[in-house]
């Protein structure tokens, strides 16, 4: 534990991006990192990996980021937080937060190994995903974070037979990592919340960030935070937190909307799906739900 | 000082720990993993006040040193074949971020079929990353590689690649000189690099670039190549100065007034070296040229010591498959167009391929082919079974 911080009432007007970013309109990454930096203060150092953001920051020599930013090549952004960490804390600046930021492609899928290991050996970083449900960077592809039914570019089987999302915060919690947790830019407190909770506690810390593109998804550029609320509310993505692996918190628990209206507001991105596949979703993220509300009123010693 | 009997990795370790490195990334790989284990004991030990990170995998070894050496660190690790195959993308990325860092390959053939031995297709491989790459004959050599790595890498900001020959200099023991510490920083001051990741002063390094600034960030990279050949020859000589032991880019031995010369690199050259003194001792004008330096290619040093050669042969432990040995097109490259050494047969060996033992009879074989005057356009294949 480090030393006690006072968690915020509100969200602090400092800003640690600049305006002027290469991001789509309406872009909810954007809006990740801004309200994530927030959190996080000047005394940060971000490991950035390939993915929209690589764009988002602006080319060189340009820059959106107040804070020192390591552009990195693909899948390494937790390779890279480890690597600056060792370096501040042999130098003496282990007060120098590190944040490691990826998309789903980087987190999910090609830098999955480099994220374990970062886990496994609980290096003192705070690893945020943000999570736009495709390789949204090189015009929308399947990642294992797109959802059943959706049809990217890359999708020969949409639906059932297709990709099914990894449930990653599950994952990182079975590292037994200080803090795992999922947010939303739907609800900025809720995750300006989280990154100070996640900075307060000494190791590895997850955050799974949801970022509705509206670009990618097809949707009106003033769609992404509605959207975004939506999905907490149908449960496809859920608010909660998993402290060290065994603690889990739900942070919101919403009157539910079913899958199939949220998925009404998406009709530009899915294929339609039969009432059996809408079914199956439908149980499955309740199957989810129920698991985090068990285990969150388990009592743990 | 002190003289201690060791293998090539321990020599390796040793080289990283007297150069004070700060982070080290690992990630085991035959014959290269003594290298990493000692150096996990020298920090476990104390002796050396570094941080070790134990990577998932080669990719990330090199992505971790990557973003300390941009945060300031000086960092370290060594790798073999496969794993530096799967480094390749990030040879690249270090070498354009201007990255000091030094890294040793204990060489080895690259699979398929599965094998652990030693030839030198791994590094040849990498030779167009950026990085300045050293070819070492003995584990001292390898030692002190180490040290005068650091010492050009942080003047040219280009990383160092070094090889030694995967068992034939890894697991083979040798005596080598420990020098004082406080020596070694007198040559090689602490890292102190102009632009670093800090809060203080904040910078985003490395952000997109297209076609009106890349080119340009690529010709800047050259010249630093360049200079690297003049900066590498002043780091060897103060070297020599304060230990007594240096080694120059190329090592010419008898060549002046040879009438073939053997080229070659790495731990073959200790038996080429015994050889050339057999000859020698029989009055037969055989020469011996020694290239430590591939990149930046010491050209000067080479058609220079190939002057008055009547013919030169190039023993590669390596295949460029549908060409032939790197070094030979090197040699080759080098001495097309200059003034003095051109226009003179340059024969090519395929010798040692996956670790097959090169013997003094192999050499007396490459000699008597040599003399043989046989074709110049391709290359020959040693003591092949077929």
């Amino acid at each position: 534990m480090r030393e006690p911080i006072e968690l915020l009432d509100s969200v602090p007007e400092q800003e640690l991006l600049s305006q002027g970013l290469y991001s789509c309109p309406g872009c909810m990454a954007a809006l990740a990192m801004r309200l994530v930096l927030k959190g996080m203060g000047p005394n940060t150092i971000i490991a950035l990996t390939t993915g929209c953001w690589a764009v988002i920051d602006g080319p060189f020599p340009y820059t959106a980021s107040k804070v020192p930013l390591l552009h990195g090549a693909f899948g390494t952004a937790a390779s890279m937080a480890r690597g600056l960490r060792a370096s501040l804390d042999i130098q003496g600046k282990e007060k120098v937060q590190v944040l490691a930021w990826g998309g789903d492609g980087a987190t999910f899928d090609i830098g999955m190994t480099a994220l374990s290991a970062a886990a496994a050996y609980n290096e003192d970083i705070l690893y945020v995903c943000y999570d736009n449900e495709a390789y949204m960077n090189t015009g929308g592809q399947s990642s294992t974070a797109t959802l059943p039914g959706v049809q990217t570019t890359t999708t020969t089987e949409a639906g059932l037979t297709g990709v099914r999302k990894k449930n990653i915060v599950e994952i990182m919690a079975s590292h037994n990592i200080p803090f795992a947790a999922t947010a939303s830019v739907g609800y900025p407190h809720d995750l300006l919340k989280k990154v100070q909770q996640a900075i307060a506690l000494k190791g590895f810390k997850f955050i799974h960030v949801h970022t509705p593109c509206p670009t990618g998804w097809r949707l009106p550029p003033d769609e992404g935070a509605h959207i975004a609320r939506l999905a907490v509310q149908a449960r496809i993505h859920p608010l909660y937190h998993v402290l060290d692996g065994q603690r889990y918190v739900i942070d919101f628990d919403p009157q539910p909307i079913p899958v199939e209206e949220y998925f009404s507001t998406q009709r530009r991105r899915l294929k339609p799906l039969s009432e059996k596949e809408m079914a199956w979703i439908q149980k499955d993220t309740d199957r989810r739900w129920q698991t985090v509300v068990n285990r969150s009123k388990e009592a743990v010693s | 000082m002190e003289r201690i009997i060791m293998n090539g990795n321990s020599a390796a370790a040793y080289g990283a720990m007297l150069s004070r490195v700060q982070v080290t990334a690992a990630y085991p790989i035959s014959p290269q993993t003594g290298i990493v284990e000692q150096l996990a004991d020298f920090v476990a030990s104390g002796q050396l006040g570094a941080k070790f990170i134990m990577s998932e995998s080669e990719h990330s070894v090199m992505a971790s040193l990557i973003a300390a050496s941009e945060s300031g660190a000086r960092v370290f690790t060594a790798t073999s074949s496969q794993g530096l195959a799967l480094m390749h993308e990030l040879l690249h990325w270090a070498a354009g971020a201007r990255l000091p860092i030094v890294m040793v390959n204990v060489n080895r053939a690259m699979s398929a079929p599965w094998t652990m031995y030693c030839d030198q297709s791994d590094i040849v491989a990498q030779r167009d990353t950026g990085w300045l790459h050293v070819y070492c004959e003995e584990n001292q050599e390898t030692l002190d590689a180490i040290i005068q790595g650091y010492k050009v890498a942080e003047k040219v900001m280009l990383p160092v690649l070094i090889n030694m020959d995967g068992f034939y200099n890894s697991y083979t023991t040798e005596p080598v000189i420990i020098d004082e510490i406080e020596k070694i920083d007198r040559y090689l001051p602490p890292y102190d690099p102009p632009v670093k990741l800090d809060p203080e002063e904040p910078h985003t390094l490395h952000g997109g670039t297209g076609p009106h600034l890349f080119m340009e960030m690529r010709y800047k990279m050259w010249q630093a190549m360049e200079h690297s050949l003049t900066v590498a020859r002043e780091a060897d000589d103060e070297f020599g100065r304060i230990f007594g032991r240096s080694y120059g880019l190329t090592e010419a031995y008898c060549c002046q007034d040879a009438d073939l010369v053997l080229v070659s690199a790495g731990s073959m050259v200790g038996t080429l070296k015994e050889v050339v003194d057999d000859y020698r001792s029989r009055g037969e004008k055989i020469g011996l040229l020694k290239i430590r330096y591939l990149r930046p290619f010491p050209t000067q040093e080479v058609c220079q010591a190939l002057a008055s050669a009547r013919q030169v042969a190039v023993i590669d432990r390596n295949v460029s498959v549908g060409m032939g040995g790197v070094f030979w097109q090197e040699v080759r490259s080098a001495l097309y167009g200059s003034n003095g050494a051109a226009n003179k047969p340059v024969l090519g060996f395929l010798a040692g391929i996956g670790g097959r033992d090169v013997t003094p009879e192999s050499v007396d074989k490459i000699i008597e082919m040599a003399r043989s005057n046989p074709p110049q356009d391709v290359p020959i294949w040693v003591e092949l079974k077929v």
